[in-house]
């Protein structure tokens, strides 16, 4: 099974948005990975895999198998939750340094900045760096065992 | 009160928002300005901008004249007794952070209580948990009921001669719960406490008079009355304000410095520091005209008609919970819909051209106490009209349908 980069997944993504006519269309479609997201399970919806936003909430989780970094999350917003999945289907799965160096530019292609800028509001951003955080955290661990 | 003919006085009312008219119910947080108080902005620093009460050239005394002509302005707006009673500050925050500071630093101390209420802003609680960390004094708060109106018999098992001070709200942003502060005031003053009313949401919808609630302080912002940001005004009874230590140092608040000892100005200026906010507070007053121009009453009226429209039709949405629901309120509300979450809503609303604020509006605790995250608010102003109404419901319709 072809393994796609970062990068493809991401221009997968900006292509499938690119087909949107309307903001319905696209936010139907968001909303309707939202719902479709994995349930997190309860054990991992705790104070310390929480992140909090001025308004929703995101619980995220990560693992670290063969190398890769695994991310598992969830939010009481349906909106968040369609963006979080793109989020872990474009960061999960991949190396630390992969996740690292991933300017996540598919948000913007796909006008959903405003989601990104409101940090207050929400907890995307949060989230990012978060998951960012495992990702450098995985890859100390690594290099500690070397 | 021609509602049609006011809103071309607004230009922002004129934008679209994602190629959609605007539907602006996002008052509450702030008003948009009428061309009058943009042009007094913009006359100040085309024609007489000039540092006021120092110069003796003639742009420093038409500054000077402008800036002092709004103080007379806001005492009347008020009904104060004097016009250094009147404070300008940068907003209500400021103006509770400059009582706690002041007067609660000297009258707070270990042992003593202040009383706030649950509905309270975060204004008007961290301030006073500032002051009650440092002085060893206790916070209680008056209760809120299901119906989003204060409870008054525990407020008033809450009085003893511990109480130094309420600081209370008048209207709530989150709930539009208008409180029964005059009442408030006399119980509280029955046992030698003060009174500081949070008047931010009331200024605009209410018809204030400091003198008739007796109120000790009272604090509202400029931009919640059609007026710039960045200007708001503590009014305080002048016995209180002038026994107070001072704020804030520097020029302007003083008489006399010398190394060796420094004297204070007197009222009002003791309070105001350094150079102010001199065009947002000369255009404030173009702001308080504009309103009496309408008249606060017509206003009102219309605001009334707008609540109980909305709240009606709302109403009729399943699975939409008004979220307080006071006898007595301001034109806003408050909901939330079942299995949805508030900042989904916002969200698609803005799609539609819809201002709406979602979230716990800096009430934290008050959301806690209704079990919920936060809520969707719909504040409304002199330029909304029911065809916006229509907008929204029929926009939340579609909201819902879609995250359903």
């Amino acid at each position: 099974m072809e393994v796609k980069t970062i990068q493809e997944i991401e221009a997968d993504i900006i292509e499938d948005f690119a087909l949107f006519d309307s903001w319905e269309d696209k936010y139907e479609y968001i909303i309707d990975l939202g719902k479709k997201l994995d349930v997190l399970e309860d054990e991992y919806k705790t104070e310390e895999h929480k992140i909090k936003g001025c308004q929703s909430t995101v619980w995220l989780a990560a693992s670290y198998e063969d190398g890769k970094v695994i991310f598992k999350a969830d939010s009481d917003a349906v909106i968040v939750k369609g963006l979080i999945s793109m989020l872990i289907k474009v960061l999960s799965r991949h190396t630390p340094e992969e996740i690292l160096a991933a300017q996540m530019n598919f948000i913007a292609e796909i006008g959903m900045m405003t989601h990104l800028a409101q940090t207050r509001s929400n907890g995307l951003l949060a989230m990012i760096k978060q998951m960012k955080n495992y990702a450098l955290a995985y890859k100390m661990t690594q290099e500690i065992k070397k | 009160m021609i509602v049609a003919e006011l809103r071309q006085q607004f230009p922002v009312l004129g934008r679209t928002v994602k190629d959609k008219p605007l539907v602006y119910f996002d008052n509450a947080a702030t008003s948009q300005k009428p061309q009058c108080v943009i042009d007094a902005l913009t006359h100040y620093y085309s024609h007489y901008n000039a540092n006021i009460h120092r110069g003796i050239h003639t742009l420093a005394e038409e500054a000077t004249m402008a800036y002092e002509a709004t103080r007379f302005a806001v005492q009347n707006f008020i009904g104060a007794a004097s016009a250094e009673e009147v404070i300008f500050t940068r907003g209500t925050t400021e103006a509770i952070n400059l009582v706690a500071y002041t007067w609660g630093r000297q009258h707070i101390a270990a042992g003593d209580e202040v009383i706030i209420s649950g509905m309270e802003h975060h204004s008007n609680i961290v301030s006073w948990q500032i002051i009650c960390e440092e002085k060893k004094a206790i916070l209680k708060v008056i209760p809120v009921l299901d119906n989003g109106e204060l409870d008054m018999d525990a407020f008033n098992r809450l009085l003893s001669d511990k109480v130094k001070l309420v600081a209370v709200v008048q209207v709530s942003n989150a709930l539009g719960t208008v409180n029964p502060v005059k009442e408030i005031i006399k119980a509280a003053h029955l046992v030698g406490a003060k009174v500081l009313v949070d008047g931010a949401q009331s200024a605009v919808h209410l018809d204030i008079d400091v003198q008739d609630l007796d109120c000790d302080f009272f604090a509202f912002s400029g931009h919640k009355v059609y007026g710039p940001t960045g200007v708001g005004v503590l009014y305080g009874k002048r016995n209180l304000l002038e026994e107070m230590p001072v704020f804030q140092g520097g020029g302007e608040m003083i008489k006399e410095v010398t190394f060796e000892k420094t004297t204070y100005n007197d009222l009002p200026y003791k309070y105001e520091a350094g150079t102010p906010n001199i065009a947002d507070t000369i255009a404030l007053k173009a702001a308080l005209d504009f309103i009496a121009g309408i008249g606060k009453d017509q206003i009102r009226k219309h605001e009334h008609e707008l609540l109980g429209y909305a709240t009606t039709q709302l109403q009729l949405i399943p699975g939409v919970k008004i979220i307080g629901e006071a006898k007595n309120k301001v034109s806003l509300v408050s909901f939330v819909v079942d299995g949805v979450h508030p900042q989904d809503i916002g969200v698609l609303l803005d799609n539609m051209g819809i201002a709406v604020r979602t979230g716990h509006h800096c009430t934290q605790p008050l959301m806690k106490r209704f079990g919920i995250p936060g809520t969707v608010r719909a504040s409304f102003a002199l330029y909304n009209q029911m065809e916006e109404i229509d907008t929204l419901i029929a926009g939340l319709r579609k909201t819902i349908k879609m995250l359903s």
